[in-house]
Parts: structure tokens; C-alpha cells; sequence
């Protein structure tokens, strides 16, 4: 159920978008969900970084993975432990670009030896880190790719990027190395989920979901690029300008089916982002244990509801044990 | 006391890690003898007026909670949903990639899935999910949301304390997500409706009332240090002073109380007093403010707030300078990250300076306290103390980075530089269980009751294995470590995994070190153990 509920979710959308586009329903597939998914993206963005932002941080709950700045002789780590905003600014981009946390990923392993309890041994285990650095790295250069059919002429920077991402050019059309990647490294991902006893434990229909989303896109993002279901670039070009400029062209010539499909999932993934765990995107730059500064010695950390308590006075303390302090020696404050 | 039958650590190693079939959404715990603590007593929550007090136990079917208990803890969370953006931000953006998954000490121990921090988040998350969530209302199960059962509850209870907030695993999560700050809100729920532990509750009232978890009232305090000053004589033939509640002393000084009453921790108190003798610091013990851990951390954060009042109400009253703290793990997470948020501005002390080197410790610029550690490194650094290392050749140290000076502080260097300046024998474990990355003892967060034994065991094993390693291969006879309930659990924790290895803290090898003004020629360490022959030579 966890694993064939999503996926048949995602068929579903697939297949009922393609029906949209044989029966015409070009105007629904290719204006309005769009531009609905957009809206509600937006929307749901600046609703959910809203609704981490006016929360307060009432602790400074840094996590320190390095030595801390105290004295003058020790050399402290700027970007693991950063008692700086330039040191915070370092580390956040650092998890944000490298995955810096990811990278730390280790393994444990218990080795069994003769007569003794087995020993644990722990490896170095990139493999989520590359995974999740090639998936993210392959879905922004996509992404980026697509600026393509909003803009006329092309603009140079995009066509930099094309040329380095087409770099293995095999004859015509040219093959963009990215969708590939991003294919591959979703499908492992998937793997580890559905291969690895602990993973698949924990992992919830939801995690699937948008694995299966994102193997659709740029699997049917491939099929129009390089096989027989090759889509007319002019008429997908012609509706993505008319979008942008809110003049949808009133009668599109007839895309593929497979167009409706990808623009369709596009569109989920899209509206999914702000609701789902895929706010990581946003969320990875607000969490405290990243984003704040290290030294709270140095700097008083304010918390906006703090509130007075009851506590039990060294006035009562010393009413309670004033005679047995006096008895051994112990300065008192009223004789 | 509870007495748990142990099977031998060669049983206890072999962890099975295959899940259970079923999947971890219907509730379901079983109270086995020692992994759970007991439940806290009455008494204790009603000398701090904690909701809710009675007789109970986790292993009765009935735990004899308010009729209204789920609306108390809904009501709860929806409160501190508003009061934490880490709370929110944590249950919201988790992608379950398993990253933290087998970081987590009791998760490598006991195999059980649940003690995967994630999962571990996912028994309160699916509840946030269900209640506070659209998605969760729609679509239940699908989205992993469950409804806040009696059963939920239960596993809540098991599991919140089966973490010992150690945060290790925060380190290696890509977005930070600390289960740690989970595992508090989540206690902090259930203490809402009278739901904790009797090692949390005990010391809290304890500390409350008589300013330390032991709840040594002032006089026998006096009396203990007094009895450690003459041992100190005794071993060294100096006669060290106790100032005690001293107005017009610089410095107000605060320890974990465990250095007061257990072995081996007494060591490192006397190493404290040996140390800031030597030192002339003109310092005061309090015996108000005579418990820097707080329990509070393990109960809410109003307690936090409550217990650690204290601190700075004495330093206010003796009129000192600033503050100096010993060697205790979770103390110092209160001290660094939340004592002056909670209890601050102290605007009344001055940025600490040590009056020997000259010192100032800018990086407590807002705070006004240090850590003992620091200070004796910049003892040492600027050649302020003799010391004869060669005193501590018997030992063969390795040294234990205790996880909130670790990971909520990064206290690593410090300690490291005072040890290889006062011993000569000293091997670092595998970095994988070092520093940021340490190990927790499995007994912190007020799980180092003997009630808890075989879970203690397992979540200490990876610490335990690492210390065998350095047995085996240097033969490395003492762990240090720089934390009073370290000091407590440890002990337990080696005897049981590696019987070979004792457990010191660090200024316990200050102490030995220390050549003092006036000493006599030493022939015992501060264990009143003879010291190797031949170790006097100085060797600077
Ligand atoms: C900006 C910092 C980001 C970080 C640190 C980050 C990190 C991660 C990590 C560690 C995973 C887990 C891989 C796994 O599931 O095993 C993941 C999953 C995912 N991320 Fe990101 N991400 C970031 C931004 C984004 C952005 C901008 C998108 C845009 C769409 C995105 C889309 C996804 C998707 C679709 C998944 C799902 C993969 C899965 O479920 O396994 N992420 N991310
Ligand atoms: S490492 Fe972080 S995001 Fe990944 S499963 Fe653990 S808590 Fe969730
Ligand atoms: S804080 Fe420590 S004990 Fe708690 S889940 Fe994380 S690793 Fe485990």
C-alpha cells in the first residue's frame, strides 16, 4: 500500500492528463492547471516561510560541530561552530550548496571476532550525500534548461549552460547529460527506499510520492526530447511565451499527449512543494540548530516570551537551615 | 533497588536489526524489565507543584491520568507550536532519508526502530500531523498521521525516555534537526498530565529545595569539603581552605553536586580545590547555589528556569565578580545556552578575568561565567602552574567528550590541552565517536538509574566498544570525562563492557599534577593509591 498508492496516484494524474489532451482539452491541461499550480505554489511558499518566521527562536539551540571560539591560543572553527553572522551565513550556504551535514554520513558495522563481543566499526558512506547532491544539482540545471521556451532569442548565459551540459554531443539532438542524472539519481533514491530494511520502515506513502513525480517528469521530459513521441518545440514555445506574458494563445496547434502528461505532473510537483516535506527547500535556510550564532556567552539571546517563575529563595532557603548553618560556621545573612 | 538480570555482554552485542513486520503506525511498547525507569513520586511533584501527582507505574494498564488528558496535551502542543519556530520547523521539513537513523546510541544498541531519532520524531509528528495538519485531517494514514491514543501516549512515555538528549543525532542531519529539542517538548507534554520519571523528579525537588540533587543540606556540605581538605593534606601535606557563602570573594564557584558524595568524582572536586588554591583565587563555594546541573532540562523548560535562578540571585548576593563552573555535561548546556536568555542580563557581574594571567574571556562577555577548563588551560598556557606529569604515568588516558560540552558548546580543545600537559600517556578514540561526533555515556537525561540497566548498557555500547578498542590496542587503563553524571554511569558502563578501564575526571589529573607550594614529597595519587616508583623525576 505505501509504495503502489502513490505510484498508482501518479499514474492516474498521468493518464488522465493524457485523455485531457486527446479529447482537446487543451485550454484546462495547458492554461489553467498551470497557472493554478503556480498560484498556489506562491501562495504557499510565503504562507509557510510566514508561518516558521513569526514564530520566535526563544533559545539559542545552535548544534556545535566544532571547537568554539574562547581562547585566544585555540583556533576555533568559523563555519562549524561560527561565532560570527559571516561564520552563520558560511555554514547555512554550506549545508545548502554541498550538504555539508549530509557528508558526515557514516556507517556502522558490527564485526563479529572469536570469544569477545563484536566489534563496531564505522565507515565513511557518501553515497546519500552524492545521491541527493546529483538529484538536486540535475533538477536545477532542468529547471534552469527550461528558461528556454520562455524567452526569445535565447539568452547567452542559458546557452553556456547548455553547452556544458550537452558536453557528450552524439549527433542530433544534442543529449543534455542532466535529465539523465536527475532520472538516475531519483531512481536510486527510490531504491534505497524500497531496498533498505530500515528505510522502507520509516518511509511513509508521501515519500514515495514525490519520487515517482519527478521520475515521470523527466521521464516523459526524455521521451519528447529524444524518441518518436518528439514534441513541436515551436507550438510548447509559443504556449510557455503566451503563459508568461498572460496571453495564452487562444488556439494552441495540437501537443502530444505526453506534453499534457509532464506539464501536468510538473504542475502537482510544483503545487505539492509548499505543503509537503519538500519545504525543506525553504525550511533548511530558518532551522536554529543551523542558523544561529554559536557564542551565547558572548551574546545575549533574547527570548520574546520569557516569563517570570516561582523559585525558591535563598531568603527561604536560609530561614529553613539558619541554625544548622550557624551551628557549623556558615555566614548568614540575618543572625 | 531494582535488580536487573544482565545477560553477558557477548549476548547483549549480538543486535538484531531486521524490523518488525508490522509497521511502526499502530502503537505498541512493552514494558520490559529494565528498560524503562520508574515513575515519579508524589512527593517529589508536589514540592515543586507539578500537575497531577499519585502513585503509578508505566506497567499498569491504568496510569490514572485527568478525563481531559488529550485535550491538556493537544492544548499543549498547539501552545508550544507557537512558542518554538524549532518545534515547527523540525515536524514540518523531515524528508526521512534515514540520515540520522543509525546515529542514534540506543538505536545501535537495541535495534529497535523506534530509537531511530526520525522515528523517534514520527511518534509525536504523526500526532502533529493528525491535529494541526490539513493534509493529516484528509488523509490520515496516508500522510502518517495518527490520533493521540492512550497507546500513543505510552510509546511517548517508553521512547521519550530512551533519548538522552544528546543531540548526536542533529549533527548529522542535513537540515539540523534536533531530536533532542523534540525529546523536551515531548517530555514537557507529558509532564502536563503527570507523566515522568522518578530520577528526573527526585533530584528536580531535591534541587529546589536544597540547591543540589543530592540534597545535601549546607551544613554536611561544609562538612564533606572539609573531609576532602583532609585527605588533600594527607596526600600532599598542604592545607587547602574552603571558602564557603564567602561575601567579598571574586569568583562564585559551582559544581555538579554528584563531585560531592560519589566515587570517582570526588577525585576531580579535590583536584578543583587543590587547583584554585594553588591558584590564589580569591573564590567562594555556596552551599545555596550548590548544584550547577539542572534537571529542569530533562523536565520543561520553566524548570530549567526555576532551578537555575539560583545561579546568578547567589553571585548577586555574595556580590562577586563572575562565575566559575566545574566539569558537568548537561550543566553546561543550561550555562551556555540558556542561563542568561532565562535569568539574565547579569548586568551586576563583570566579564570574567582571571586576576593570575590577565586573561579576559571576552567569549563570556554576556554570560559572565566560564568553564574550569578554560581556565586552567590558560593557567597553563601562560606557565602559571608547576606540574609533574610523571605523576600520572600509572594511567593510560583516553579521553571522553561528553555530548552537551561537545555538541552544544564545542568544548574540545580546552581539556585536551590541560590533559596532555598533565599526563604522558594519552590515545584518542576512533573519530567516529570524538568530539562532535562523541557517544553518549547512555545514562544522561535522567536514564542512569539502575532500574534502566540493560538499556543503559545498550545505549553505552558504542561508547563502550570504542574504549575497548583503545584498551586493546594502547592499553588505555582510564576514561576521562569532564561531567559528573559521566562519572556516575561510565563507572557502571566499563565494568560492565570493558573492567579493565576506571573512570577519572579531568581535574582529578590536574590534582595529581599539581605541584604545590609547600608540598610534601607525594607518595599517594588523590585515590590514596600509591604512585608508580620512579614517577617523581620532573619531567616539564
Ligand atoms: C536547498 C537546500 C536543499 C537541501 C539541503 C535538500 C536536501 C534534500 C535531501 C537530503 C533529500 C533526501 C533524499 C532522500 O529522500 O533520500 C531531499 C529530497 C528531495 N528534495 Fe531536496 N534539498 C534542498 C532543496 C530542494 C529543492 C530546491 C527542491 C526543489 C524541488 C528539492 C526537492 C526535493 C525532492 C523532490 C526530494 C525528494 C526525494 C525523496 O523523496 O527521496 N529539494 N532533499
Ligand atoms: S536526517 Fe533529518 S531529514 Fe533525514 S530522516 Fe533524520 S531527521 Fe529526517
Ligand atoms: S538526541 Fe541522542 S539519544 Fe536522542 S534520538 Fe538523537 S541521538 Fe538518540
Amino acid at each position: 500500500m505505501t509504495v503502489v498508492a502513490p505510484l498508482i496516484g501518479v499514474l492516474a494524474l498521468a493518464a488522465v492528463s493524457a485523455a485531457g489532451a486527446r479529447i482537446g482539452l487543451t485550454t484546462l491541461f495547458c492554461v489553467v492547471i498551470p497557472y493554478a499550480a503556480i498560484l498556489v505554489f506562491l501562495i504557499g511558499v510565503v504562507w509557510r516561510v510566514l508561518s516558521w518566521a513569526r514564530r520566535p527562536t526563544p533559545f539559542n539551540i545552535t548544534t556545535t560541530c566544532g571547537q568554539q571560539h574562547s581562547l585566544r591560543w585555540i583556533q576555533s572553527s568559523p563555519l562549524e561552530n561560527p561565532h560570527t553572522r559571516l561564520g552563520v551565513i558560511g555554514r547555512v550556504l554550506l549545508e545548502v550548496l554541498l550538504f555539508r551535514s549530509l557528508f558526515r554520513n557514516v556507517k556502522h558495522e558490527f564485526v563479529s571476532r572469536e570469544n569477545a563481543a563484536p566489534r563496531l566499526a564505522y565507515k565513511a558512506s557518501p553515497w546519500l550525500w552524492l545521491g541527493a547532491l546529483a538529484f538536486h544539482y540535475s533538477f536545477l540545471v532542468v529547471f534552469v534548461r527550461h528558461y528556454r521556451f520562455f524567452s526569445e532569442p535565447t539568452p547567452r548565459s542559458l546557452q553556456i549552460v547548455e553547452m556544458l551540459d550537452g558536453f557528450f554531443q552524439i549527433g542530433s539532438p544534442t543529449i543534455f547529460v542532466s535529465g539523465f542524472v536527475l532520472l538516475a539519481a531519483a531512481t536510486f533514491l527510490l531504491l534505497r527506499r524500497l531496498l533498505l530494511p530500515q528505510l522502507r520502515y520509516i518511509s511513509l506513502p508521501v515519500d514515495y510520492f514525490p519520487l515517482f513525480l519527478v521520475i515521470g517528469i523527466a521521464l516523459t521530459g526524455i521521451l519528447m526530447r529524444y524518441t518518436a513521441f518528439r514534441t513541436d518545440t515551436a507550438a510548447v514555445k509559443n504556449l510557455c511565451i503566451g503563459l508568461m506574458q498572460f496571453k495564452p494563445p487562444a488556439a494552441t496547434e495540437p501537443i502530444g499527449a505526453i506534453f499534457f502528461v509532464h506539464l501536468t505532473l510538473v504542475s502537482c510537483l510544483f503545487a505539492y512543494l509548499p505543503y509537503s516535506k519538500l519545504s525543506h527547500m525553504m525550511g533548511v535556510w530558518l532551522s536554529p540548530t543551523r542558523n544561529l550564532i554559536g557564542a551565547s556567552r558572548m551574546r545575549r539571546h533574547i527570548n520574546p516570551w520569557n516569563y517570570p517563575v516561582a523559585v525558591h529563595t535563598y531568603e527561604e532557603y536560609e530561614n529553613e537551615w539558619r541554625d544548622k548553618m550557624k551551628a557549623a560556621g556558615i555566614p548568614v545573612d540575618k543572625e | 533497588m531494582a535488580d536487573i538480570q544482565l545477560p553477558p555482554p557477548e549476548e547483549l552485542a549480538k543486535v538484531s536489526f531486521q524490523p518488525r513486520p508490522q509497521g511502526w503506525m499502530d502503537p505498541c511498547v512493552e514494558f520490559r524489565p529494565g528498560t524503562w525507569s520508574y515513575a515519579g513520586k508524589p512527593k517529589a511533584l508536589e514540592t515543586v507543584g507539578m500537575p497531577n501527582p499519585r502513585e503509578w507505574s508505566p506497567t499498569d494498564a491504568d496510569w490514572k491520568l485527568p478525563e481531559n488528558w488529550k485535550e491538556i496535551i493537544l492544548q499543549g502542543l498547539r501552545e508550544r507550536l507557537d512558542k518554538y519556530r524549532s518545534l515547527k520547523v523540525f515536524l514540518d521539513i523531515c524528508v526521512r532519508c534515514g540520515a540520522c537513523a543509525d546515529k542514534c546510541h540506543f538505536f545501535i544498541g537495541s535495534g529497535d526502530p523506534k530509537n531511530m531519532p526520525v522515528l523517534r520524531a514520527e511518534l509525536l509528528r504523526s500526532v502533529y500531523r493528525n491535529d494541526f495538519t490539513l493534509a493529516g485531517k484528509l488523509l490520515g494514514k496516508m500522510v502518517g498521521a495518527r490520533e493521540l491514543t492512550m497507546d500513543v501516549v505510552k510509546e511517548w512515555f517508553y521512547y521519550f525516555y530512551q533519548c538522552t538528549e544528546c543531540r548526536r543525532c542533529s549533527v548529522f542531519c542535513p537540515y539540523g534537526i534536533d531530536q533532542a529539542e523534540l525529546t523536551m517538548i515531548g517530555r514537557e507534554l507529558l509532564n502536563l498530565v503527570g507523566i515522568n520519571i522518578n530520577w528526573v523528579m527526585e533530584p528536580v525537588a531535591k534541587c529546589y529545595m536544597t540547591g543540589n540533587h543530592m540534597g545535601i543540606p549546607p551544613h554536611a556540605l561544609k562538612d564533606n569539603l572539609e573531609f576532602f581538605a583532609d585527605d588533600i593534606e594527607n596526600i600532599t601535606g598542604v592545607r587547602v581552605d574552603v571558602p564557603i557563602n564567602k561575601k567579598g570573594a571574586d569568583v562564585l564557584f559551582v559544581v555538579p553536586s554528584g563531585d560531592v558524595m560519589a566515587d570517582p568524582g570526588i577525585y576531580t572536586l579535590m583536584g578543583y580545590m587543590m587547583l584554585l588554591h594553588e591558584s590564589g583565587l580569591n573564590y567562594t563555594w555556596s552551599t545555596y547555589a550548590s548544584e550547577g546541573g539542572n534537571f529542569g532540562l530533562f523536565t520543561s523548560h520553566e524548570m530549567i528556569k526555576r532551578l537555575n535562578a539560583k545561579i546568578y540571585a547567589e553571585a548577586k548576593r555574595l556580590g562577586v565578580k563572575w562565575i566559575l563552573g566545574g566539569e558537568c555535561g548537561h550543566m553546561w548546556r543550561v550555562l551556555h545556552q540558556y542561563m542568561d536568555t532565562l535569568n539574565g542580563p547579569a548586568d551586576f557581574l563583570e566579564v570574567p578575568v582571571s586576576p593570575i594571567t590577565g586573561t579576559r574571556f571576552e567569549h563570556a562577555r554576556s554570560t559572565k561565567m566560564i568553564h574550569i577548563a578554560e581556565f586552567t588551560a590558560d593557567l597553563i598556557y601562560h606557565g602559571k602552574l608547576k606540574l609533574d606529569p610523571s605523576r600520572n604515568n600509572a594511567y593510560k588516558v583516553t579521553f571522553h567528550d561528553s555530548c552537551n560540552p561537545a555538541r552544544a558548546m564545542g568544548l574540545f580543545e580546552e581539556p585536551r590541552y590541560v590533559i596532555r600537559n598533565v599526563c604522558n600517556h594519552f590515545y584518542e578514540m576512533p573519530e567516529n565517536t570524538i568530539r562532535e561526533q562523541t557517544f553518549c555515556c547512555g545514562g544522561g537525561a535522567g536514564l542512569g538509574n539502575d532500574e534502566n540497566m540493560e538499556m543503559r548498557m545498550r545505549g553505552g555500547l558504542p561508547r563502550g566498544n570504542a574504549v575497548r578498542f583503545v584498551h586493546e590496542r594502547y592499553g588505555v587503563n582510564l576514561l576521562t570525562a569532564m561531567c559528573a553524571i559521566d562519572r556516575a554511569v561510565l563507572t557502571t558502563l566499563m565494568e560492565y563492557w570493558v573492567p579493565e578501564v576506571k573512570v577519572s575526571g579531568l581535574h582529578e589529573l590536574v590534582g595529581n599534577a599539581l605541584v604545590m607550594k609547600g608540598e610534601k614529597k607525594r607518595e599517594l595519587n588523590l585515590r590514596s593509591e600509591p604512585l608508580n616508583e620512579g614517577s617523581e623525576d620532573t619531567s616539564d
